[in-house]
């Protein structure tokens, strides 16, 4: 297992560093002039100037290069000087948003809280409603209940979120009276400190739209996994043997049948994970969460290459490092599983 | 015995019928199926027939006619403006709703049939060369990984914002936009489907009727064509629907982003975003887009369901 963990982190620099390549090459191959965007009544020289004070007419070797070393030495440094109070990365120059000037990782610090707080909250609460959703389903194989569950659940990944969101936000925003419980804002206030209980319930009631559309979202794809994975597993010879041994309904479904039928799941919950972070880029546009898909989405709009790059960058590095996870937890919960 | 036999064949329930009688006497017992495969019908013809029979130009604009509602509007408000030259309403600018959402249907139906024709055609190819070829097996298999480890939605924002301008100059703006989305679509999606029918004709390359194939010297084109492609139908018919349900989604979010098509091009992603400002006093606008949108990606899927228990041999015929 540790041989192959360490083959499988090797395996990942070069796919890392692939993959940087690819979106590099995306982003620079990509026609579009960097200073496009500035005043028409620049004159071409100081134009040409702009352009090489961004480092544009050098090789694209070198600006990979470049960015390479600012990613994976500069940031770490300014991390630990950070942490430490150390001052490694004095003089060093970082990446630098266009569109703010400033370090690129500050913005995203300053962003990422969130898009954690408000993907992190809905997928904690998808995997709350999907598991006992998927267990029952199983259990009642083609019953009322699981053919509805099936039915909400093929709703759930049929609706876009841009027509869910916008369908909760008419309902319990517009057409729910102001001073009704079931009143919810649609649009999130990230300047809400939460500082006493009404704040709290501010903060709450602001999540629950946003929440509300990932969580259907993410349900309906792991409670159709769960059942799944159950069905599988109730069919099996164990299962008869634990009835036989005259162990209790709840002990044999719940203990012997859930416990095996986790492992995949488990699994599959780590591959998501990488989504939370890189957060529900059209969810947080339609509620105005100001996370990191919505920066993305601005910095896009706005030219602002460099951002867009580390953005996606990160997104990359978040899938391959759970990508692995997942792999090795799935060593891990199944003995079975051997990877050598 | 012999007698017992015959006796046993003749009085079989069904009589020996072929493959896909089976298959559709299997999907038609699947009730969800057979409605999305209804609805997916009905909705084709009215993006297709459509515009025919309703043939107001979907971009004329009707300023005197300016946001009506829908005829059923009058059944709880009396006062509304309705009007059955517009069945269904017309926006801020007075185009019909009816025609447009026939036009942005045609327009969101076309890119998701293509988009996933392009998908499969790659997923396919390189799952039986995968497959097939032990050599290319490694290599390729590893591209698909890495592929698969590539953040889609921000590439897909990526790509189309910066292609558009240089595409669209090429090709003119609809053109060019509608061979950016697809390629795009294409790209991003094959992966499943190569991983589905890597497996499958890895399974298949080891059974017999290869091996007879191989033995009477056939050659390796005529092995894939023959005998392995009509054996791996299956698993690409079931990842058909779902890809045309992901083109169709995504081709809308894109839209919906404001980074698909240009703004007088209706599409149902487009349609929705338009009329998100206004939803308050208009809500059709935005509902009946999205439900175009989601019906028809829920009956796809349905159908998908509903194919992948018929194609299954395992439970075919319980």
């Amino acid at each position: 297992m540790l041989t192959y963990t360490f083959r499988r982190l090797a395996m990942s620099v070069p796919t890392l560093l692939f993959i940087s390549l690819a979106i590099f090459l995306l982003l620079k191959l990509a026609p579009g002039d960097p200073v496009a965007n500035q005043p028409l009544t620049i004159p071409p020289e100081v134009r040409q100037k702009m352009r090489e004070a961004l480092g544009y007419d050098q090789p694209l070797v070198v600006q990979y290069w470049k960015w390479l070393v600012q990613f994976f030495w500069v940031e770490p440094l300014v991390l630990t000087d950070h942490i430490f109070g150390t001052n490694f990365s004095d003089g060093k120059l970082r990446i630098l948003s266009w569109q703010h000037r400033a370090p690129v990782m500050d913005i995203v610090v300053q962003r990422l809280p969130q898009t954690l707080w408000v993907v992190g909250t809905a997928y904690v609460v998808a995997i709350l409603i999907a598991l006992p959703i998927g267990i029952y389903s199983a259990y009642r194989q083609y019953s009322v209940f699981d053919n509805a569950g099936t039915f909400v659940s093929m709703v759930g990944f049929s609706m876009p979120p841009f027509f869910s969101g916008v369908l909760l936000i008419v309902i319990f925003s517009v057409n729910m009276p102001r001073d009704s419980f079931w009143w919810f804002p649609s649009i999130y206030d990230t300047t809400l400190r939460v500082t006493s209980w009404d704040t709290f319930q501010a903060q709450i009631r602001q999540m629950v739209l946003p929440v509300m559309v990932l969580a259907l979202q993410i349900t309906s794809q792991l409670s159709r996994f769960m059942r799944a994975s159950m069905l599988d597993n109730l069919n099996q010879d164990y299962v008869r043997t634990a009835r036989a041994k005259g162990l209790s309904e709840w002990v044999v479904v719940m203990i012997h049948v859930l416990r095996n039928s986790m492992i995949p799941v488990v699994t599959v919950i780590a591959l998501g994970i990488p989504t939370i972070f890189g957060g529900a880029i059209i969810t947080e546009r339609v509620f105005k969460v100001n996370g990191i898909g919505d920066q993305l989405i601005g910095a896009l709009f706005a030219s602002d290459i460099p951002t867009v790059m580390t953005l996606t960058f990160i997104f990359a590095i978040l899938i391959v490092v759970f990508n692995l996870i997942a792999d090795i937890l799935y060593g891990i919960l199944d003995p079975r599983i051997r990877y050598d | 015995m012999t007698e017992v036999l015959a006796e046993a064949i003749i009085t079989e329930p069904h009589p020996a019928t072929n493959k896909w009688a089976d298959v559709w006497r299997q999907f038609s017992h699947h009730k969800g199926a057979l409605i999305g495969l209804l609805f997916f019908a009905f909705i084709t013809l009215f993006v297709l027939i459509g515009p025919y029979i309703w043939t107001l130009d979907p971009n004329k604009l009707d300023i005197r006619a300016k946001d009506m509602r829908p005829i059923y509007t009058v059944l709880w408000n009396g006062e509304a403006r309705v009007g059955w030259n517009h069945p269904l309403g017309t926006d801020n600018l007075g185009k019909d709703l009816l025609a447009q959402l026939m036009q942005g249907g045609r327009t969101s139906m076309a890119v998701g049939w293509t988009g996933m024709v392009l998908a499969l055609f790659i997923g396919a190819l390189i799952g039986v060369v995968a497959g097939f070829f032990r050599r290319l097996d490694g290599p390729l298999m590893r591209f698909t990984d890495l592929v698969l480890s590539l953040p889609i939605l921000p590439l897909l924002l990526v790509a189309v914002t910066l292609f558009r301008e240089s595409l669209s100059q090429m090709l003119g703006i609809e053109t060019g936009m509608f061979i950016l989305i697809v390629t795009i679509i294409g790209l991003t999606s094959w992966m499943q489907t190569a991983r589905i029918v890597r497996g499958d004709v890895l399974a298949l390359k080891e059974r017999e009727f290869i091996l007879a194939a191989r033995s009477i010297g056939t050659p390796n084109n005529k092995i894939i064509t023959r005998h392995i492609l009509p054996n791996v139908l299956s698993p690409i018919m079931v990842s058909a629907t779902l890809g045309l349900a992901t083109a169709i989604i995504t081709e809308s979010a894109l839209s919906f982003l404001g980074v698909g098509f240009p703004p007088d091009f209706p599409t149902w992603g487009k349609q929705l975003a338009d009329a998100v400002p206004r939803m308050t006093e208009y809500p059709e606008r935005v509902v009946l887009p999205g439900l175009a949108i989601s019906l028809t990606v829920l009956s796809v899927n349905y159908i998908g369901d509903g194919l992948r228990d018929a194609l299954d041999p395992r439970i075919r015929g319980r």
